[in-house]
């Protein structure tokens, strides 16, 4: 059973925009798959359509061979944002809590599912902190386990690094690629950064921008586990250049410093 | 920390102590401003009538305190019930507003015309629809100018939620119910705080307005109106006193009160970290 499945989705808004259009896409389970494309071309649309928070105009989607809607009200994933959506007058404990708590758990059972989370993202130390109390990095760490605090199959991000600094981005997608192969979990990653989407994924979906479409799929066979070495193998650096390429053929408009500058690319 | 306060325990004791501390500028400009009113109108020589020494003020204070302590207590419950029944009515409706919005579209350019009105115009009339000797004349006022600082701030804390707050709890399934338990409502209590506080200040002042316009002579307000009305201007100012006093204390209240309840709201952070 495939865990995503886009049939021929549309969205277009009200203003007359064309979001997205005939998007076709399986993900598979265990699969990491990133969308990545300009501003604009509506990636971060389509994830909120596979989670059911924005209707298509057309198109169906199913989740785990459900319709979105369904798995949506079966808690089939979770979802991080580009902010952590903490609540202030929550601890990180209780933030992380706050699906179990929707879900009525028992108190014994949550307490014990935020701690086996806490020590996932490694914020143990944190547990009576607010969020305020903490680091952008950390406090995205929090958002993290909160997503995966109830076990849904399916991870959402959209751009969850995005406000980061790059050396916080590159710890975290390490931390993140480990999560992943702890919880067996599948993840739909939205980003704007190339070296991340590279490094992560085991596909890259490179959209175009207005009206959004999928313009090229590149599959990413750099071993797992990956780690800090993967980023200088010359494979990545193939890769890299391969989703860029893909890229500016659909148009996208280059310069992004994402990038990274080839200095030292082997011969 | 410094080493000056470390011999204080632990705790408490040492919020407390840097409390003490804290509040000590404002002590010291608190008595040089009486001392410098004593001072001038003894200068000056300036007649009781114009303003009275403070020396003279307190000694009125402390003759008249048990007099002056039940009128203030009897306003107070006015000013304390106009207080309730204004600021649930405010809370109560920002929800309605909050959970339906359309309805707070079709209302809200009505409510805000209604708060440019000058209500404490409107003392006469409640005195007149409820009677001058019910006190409930005088809650009536303070719930009016209550309502209105309540009900826009509360509204507000209750709509100035992320968007992706609304998307997180959306996924979770949850519906609106639960959005306002978890997410709009302890969202709105800063909010929500910011005019209960406002709120105290304007329930005193209606119900001493109030009672300007007519009220049972147990009322301070009454009592201040009859001291000025007769020359015992000291008295009336012993009067004043007393009803700051219970503002003062009203405030403080409400105050503390949301110190405890949103301890987690970043603002408080000045007061729990070191």
């Amino acid at each position: 059973m495939t865990a995503v499945s886009i049939r021929g989705v549309s969205k277009q808004f009200r203003a007359g925009i064309t979001a997205l259009t005939g998007i076709d896409l399986d993900v598979e389970p265990g699969e990491f798959v990133s969308l990545i494309g300009p501003s604009g071309c509506g990636k971060s649309t389509l994830l909120r359509i596979i989670g059911d928070l924005v209707q298509p105009t057309a198109g169906t989607v199913e989740v785990n061979g459900k319709p979105a809607n369904r798995a949506r009200r079966d808690h089939d994933y979770g979802i991080v944002f580009q902010d952590a959506v903490l609540y202030d007058w929550r601890t990180v404990a209780k933030n992380i809590s706050l699906p179990l708590e929707l879900l009525r758990w028992s108190r014994g059972r949550r307490d014990a599912r935020v701690d086996e989370m806490l020590e996932l993202v490694e914020l143990s130390a944190f547990a009576k902190h607010h969020p305020w109390q903490l680091s952008g990095g950390m406090q995205q760490r929090v958002a993290i386990a909160r997503a995966l605090s109830f076990s849904p199959s399916l991870l959402l991000m959209d751009e969850p690094f995005g406000a980061l600094d790059e050396m916080t981005r590159e710890r975290l997608n390490a931390e993140l690629l480990r999560i992943w192969q702890d919880t067996r979990s599948t993840v739909v990653f939205v980003t704007h950064s190339i070296p991340e989407a590279v490094f992560l994924s085991t596909r890259v979906v490179v959209m175009s921008a207005r009206p959004g479409r999928i313009a090229n799929v590149v599959d990413v066979g750099l071993p797992q586990p990956r780690t800090n070495a993967t980023r200088e193998e010359p494979r990545f650096f193939e890769l890299v250049t391969q989703v860029r390429e893909h890229l500016i053929a659909s148009g996208a408009p280059l310069g992004d410093t994402s990038t990274p500058t080839l200095v030292e690319e082997p011969a | 920390m410094s080493a000056i306060v470390q011999p204080v325990p632990v705790g408490i004791g040492r919020r407390v102590g840097r409390h003490a501390l804290d509040w000590i500028p404002a002590v010291i400009i608190f008595a040089l401003g009486i001392a410098a009113w004593q001072g001038l109108v003894v200068v000056f020589h300036v007649q009781d009538f114009l303003l009275p020494k403070p020396t003279s003020i307190a000694t009125a204070f402390w003759h008249d305190k048990h007099v002056l302590w039940s009128e203030g207590v009897y306003t107070f419950k006015e000013a304390l019930g106009g207080f309730a029944l204004g600021s649930g009515l405010g809370i109560a409706v920002a929800l309605v507003f909050a959970a339906w919005r359309p309805l707070g579209g079709v209302f809200m350019p009505y409510a805000v015309a209604a708060n440019a009105i000058p209500i404490i115009a409107f003392a006469p009339i409640m005195n007149d629809w409820f009677g001058l000797l019910n006190p409930f004349s005088k809650m009536a006022i303070a719930a009016l100018l209550c309502f209105f600082p309540v009900m826009i701030n509360t509204l507000r804390g209750l709509t100035s939620v992320h968007p992706s707050s609304v998307e997180l709890m959306r996924s979770y399934a949850a519906g609106r119910a639960r959005l306002f338990r978890h997410v709009r409502i302890p969202n709105a209590l800063p909010h929500l705080f910011t005019g209960l506080k406002v709120a105290t200040v304007l329930s005193m002042i209606g119900a001493i307005v109030g009672e300007y316009f007519g009220g049972p002579t147990s009322a301070l307000g009454v009592s201040i109106l009859n001291a000025s009305s007769y020359g015992r201007f000291t008295d009336a100012w012993a009067g004043i006193v007393m009803a700051s006093a219970f503002g003062i204390l009203f405030y403080a209240l409400v105050a503390m009160a949301e110190r405890l309840t949103t301890s987690w709201h970043p603002s408080a952070r000045a007061f729990r970290s070191e």
